[in-house]
């Protein structure tokens, strides 16, 4: 533990290694045989997070898709064991794009791809600018970097709640700027119902993820050597040709697992649409969250429900893997 | 090395079989008396905060437990979690022994099975079926089968209306069809004044509203063996009529098409708008800064003036039941509670307190029942009010329906047409999505 928290770069085999190696380690683990401690050290050391993984993470994943394979309905979570094995069917209700079931998951699936596009891009694009405005050390940065952070620690429902208040067409302050104020809108505008709602989910997305995006990214500047962008300028080279020929290429290894990390919370996010609006979202911004958790919790449908969720679980492992699978390939081009 | 592969081979295979044996879930057996001295109660969240109903409620338990030996533990979930809970407490059969369910949901629940059945035989336990008011009884299951819940707390619509703003308009009596309340409503809405107001947003307040107005129109929504018929003539008419009353009529306001949290309520109490169709909004009003005298109760308005039976109906039975679960490890000390929660004294006190009606006929006859608004729900729960269809997938048709409502409101809001075509493409999309 002790090892791992003062170097984290020395993994658990190289920790084992060190036990072997130390005289004092071996008194004190006189019982354990050689061949255990010589193989099976680093496994036994990771076995409490295995069986920990096991109950948090495998255990109901196979418990999801043992339902999803059940017709599970209120008729039988008493004892849903007994619930009837329909195999395929759930899947073929959801992806049964041509009835409606299948048209809505379809539609709220596109929704969400359209969302977690702009979210994640304004979140990425506002993390990135703020991160390197405030690299220059100026007065008040400290602050202007804890303000930044706010969104990022306040409670989500606070501030979702806070956002539905300011988006109401009446007495929000949205509109009151927008209309009574500035004059932009001709009438006040509907930003909790109908077609707006979809701008109303990515603006609170970003703005609740673009914080994470701005601590990583600044947490990655920090490791970029300021005699590089000293050289630079030396040469003659420009802000905007220092960003791009530096700072970008250097926080490239942040951004591939910032934006995949990113892309993930996104595209599963329930807390912002479940607060703005409730379990039945206006179909403009009929996220795919709040649709399995419609299908599952609101209408009692658990088996389709889990259907859905283990779609949604295949998308996004394959997405996961063909991003890592271009981008470490990008890497290694990039090394040679 | 092999070693530890084998193990975590063997763990992995012990967490997929507890898995599958966690697949059992559950228990469907009925209840014991193992544990005689306790009760676990689940309470809804009926007054004004939480810790509100714990202080409201406490005192009873206690007198409860003097009486009896029992000590009731009392929670008090919020409605917003209480059906999840319920529903989580059924899948691992760790629920607790007593609890307050929507009576809308008595047919959802009634069919997972994990409540206790109110037989003739279980009634009798607590004073007998006839104690109570039909409709409410009707409201705690399936038509047929016996009751998966007893009455605890009964409500019905009234009609709200501000006296002042009516005396303003020159409108003497409240409206009583319709056609009155739409022209009431025209004559009042100018300006940022408003005739009626509505919760758009507010999925089961949409359902209560069109199944009333259903029900004048002659239609269920669902057939005698609980299929849906959304896209009933009736049904269309109904929902068209109540998206009119914004699309057509103008006598309520856009912005009520995003309402979800009682703010008709607010811009009522406010004088912003005339009438509110509500269940026993009394004390909302009054924390909201409004006199008792400033506003009045009238029966929701039915076609031909009178409210009555079938196509007079014009409520909704709104309330809250009492159910046991049926593997209670203290089923008689269960029984004893809600004979204790449903006898006379305490349906007096407790509905008093929470502004309901006593769903128990002798605790309705008294004084404090009598107040002109009171006297509305009371004699509408007793003579004109619907109980909603009793079928397994209410809960859906709650969701889908409210959301085929909510999405019309918000195209009469942003001035779309709202047609008998566009009202039935709705209610169509919302029938084809219920699975049975």
């Amino acid at each position: 533990m002790t090892a791992t928290a003062t170097s984290p770069e020395a993994g658990t085999p190289a920790t084992g290694g060190t036990s072997r190696g130390t005289g004092g380690a071996r008194r004190r683990l006189p019982r354990i045989p050689d061949r255990i401690r010589r193989g099976g050290l680093p496994y036994l050391l990771l076995l409490p997070a295995v069986l920990l993984e096991l109950l948090i993470h495998i255990v109901p994943m196979v418990i999801g898709i043992v339902m999803s394979f059940r017709q599970l309905t209120q008729f039988f979570i008493n004892n849903w064991g007994a619930a009837p094995w329909t195999g395929l069917d759930n899947y073929r209700i959801a992806v049964d794009f041509d009835a409606p079931i299948g048209e809505a998951l379809l539609h709220s699936f596109l929704v969400t791809c359209v969302f977690t596009f702009f979210s994640v891009g304004f979140a990425w694009l506002l993390g990135t600018a703020a991160a390197i405005l405030l690299q220059e050390s100026f007065r008040g940065r400290g602050i202007l970097r804890a303000v930044f952070l706010v969104p990022y620690a306040l409670p989500v429902y606070a501030a979702v709640i806070t956002w539905a208040f300011m988006f109401q067409r009446d007495n929000g302050l949205i509109n009151h700027v927008l209309h009574d104020q500035l004059g932009i809108t001709d009438e006040p505008s509907f930003w909790l119902i109908g077609d707006n709602s979809i701008y109303t989910l990515i603006i609170v997305s970003v703005w609740k993820g673009w914080p994470f995006a701005f601590l990583m990214l600044m947490a990655g500047l920090q490791n970029i050597p300021r005699e590089l962008y000293e050289a630079a300028s030396i040469d003659g080279a420009g802000i905007w040709q220092q960003i791009r020929r530096i700072t970008l290429p250097s926080l490239r290894p942040v951004n591939q697992v910032l934006v995949l990390v990113l892309f993930l919370w996104t595209f599963n996010d329930f807390n912002t649409p479940y607060v703005l609006f409730g379990k039945s979202a206006p179909e403009s911004a009929d996220l795919i969250s709040i649709h399995i958790y419609q299908s599952s919790f609101v209408t009692w449908n658990f088996g389709t429900g889990s259907a859905m969720s283990v779609l949604l679980l295949l998308f996004l492992l394959l997405v996961t893997a063909v991003y890592l699978f271009l981008t470490s390939r990008g890497r290694k081009g990039s090394d040679v | 090395m092999r070693h530890v592969r084998a193990a975590s081979a063997v763990t992995l295979a012990l967490a997929i079989t507890a898995a599958a044996t966690g697949c059992g879930g559950g228990s469907t057996g009925t209840g014991s008396n193992e544990s005689p001295k306790t009760l676990t109660y689940w309470a809804s969240n009926q007054g004004p905060s939480i810790e509100a109903d714990k202080e409201i409620l406490t005192p009873e338990l206690k007198k409860f437990e003097k009486e009896t030996g029992i000590k009731v533990k009392l929670e008090v979930v919020p409605w917003a979690d209480l059906l999840n809970r319920i529903l989580a407490a059924t899948a691992s059969g760790q629920g607790p022994d007593v609890l307050n369910i929507g009576n809308t949901w008595s047919a959802s629940l009634q069919a997972t099975g994990a409540l206790l059945p109110w037989d003739e035989k279980s009634f009798e336990e607590i004073g007998g079926r006839d104690r109570f008011v039909d409709s409410a009884v009707a409201s705690a299951g399936k038509e047929g089968e016996p009751p998966a819940a007893v009455p605890l707390y009964s409500l019905a619509y009234a009609l709200y209306y501000n006296k002042k703003m009516f005396a303003e308009a020159g409108i003497e009596k409240p409206p009583a069809t319709w056609d009155e309340l739409v022209a009431a409503g025209q004559k009042i809405s100018k300006g940022d004044k408003w005739g009626l107001g509505a919760e758009g947003g507010n999925l089961s307040n949409n359902i209560h509203q069109v199944f009333v107005l259903g029900q004048q129109h002659g239609a269920d929504f669902f057939d005698q063996d609980g299929k849906a018929t959304f896209t009933s003539d009736g049904a269309v008419a109904a929902v068209k009529q109540y998206v009119d009353f914004m699309a057509k009529d103008k006598i309520i306001a856009p912005g009520n098409a995003e309402y979800a949290q009682n703010q008709s309520l607010t811009d009522f109490a406010k004088g912003k708008t005339a009438m509110v169709l509500w269940q026993a909004a009394a004390s909302t009003f009054a924390a909201q800064g409004m006199k008792p005298d400033e506003w009045g109760a009238a029966p929701v308005p039915v076609p031909s003036g009178t409210p009555g039976t079938g196509k007079q109906v014009n409520s909704m039975v709104a309330g809250i039941n009492i159910a046991v679960f049926k593997n209670t490890k203290n089923l008689d000390g269960a029984k004893k509670f809600v004979k204790f929660m449903t006898s006379d004294a305490q349906q007096k006190h407790l509905n008093k307190t929470y502004g309901a009606i006593p769903p128990v006929k002798a605790a309705q006859a008294d004084a404090a029942f009598g107040a002109p608004d009171l006297k509305v729900l009371r004699d509408t729960l007793a003579t004109s009010a619907a109980p909603l269809p009793q079928v397994p997938n209410e809960s859906q048709f709650e969701t889908a329906v409210g959301t085929a409502v909510k999405e019309l409101w918000a195209d009469a809001a942003a001035g779309r047409p709202v047609t008998e075509e566009s009202v039935r493409a709705r209610l169509e999309k919302a029938q084809q999505t219920m699975q049975q």
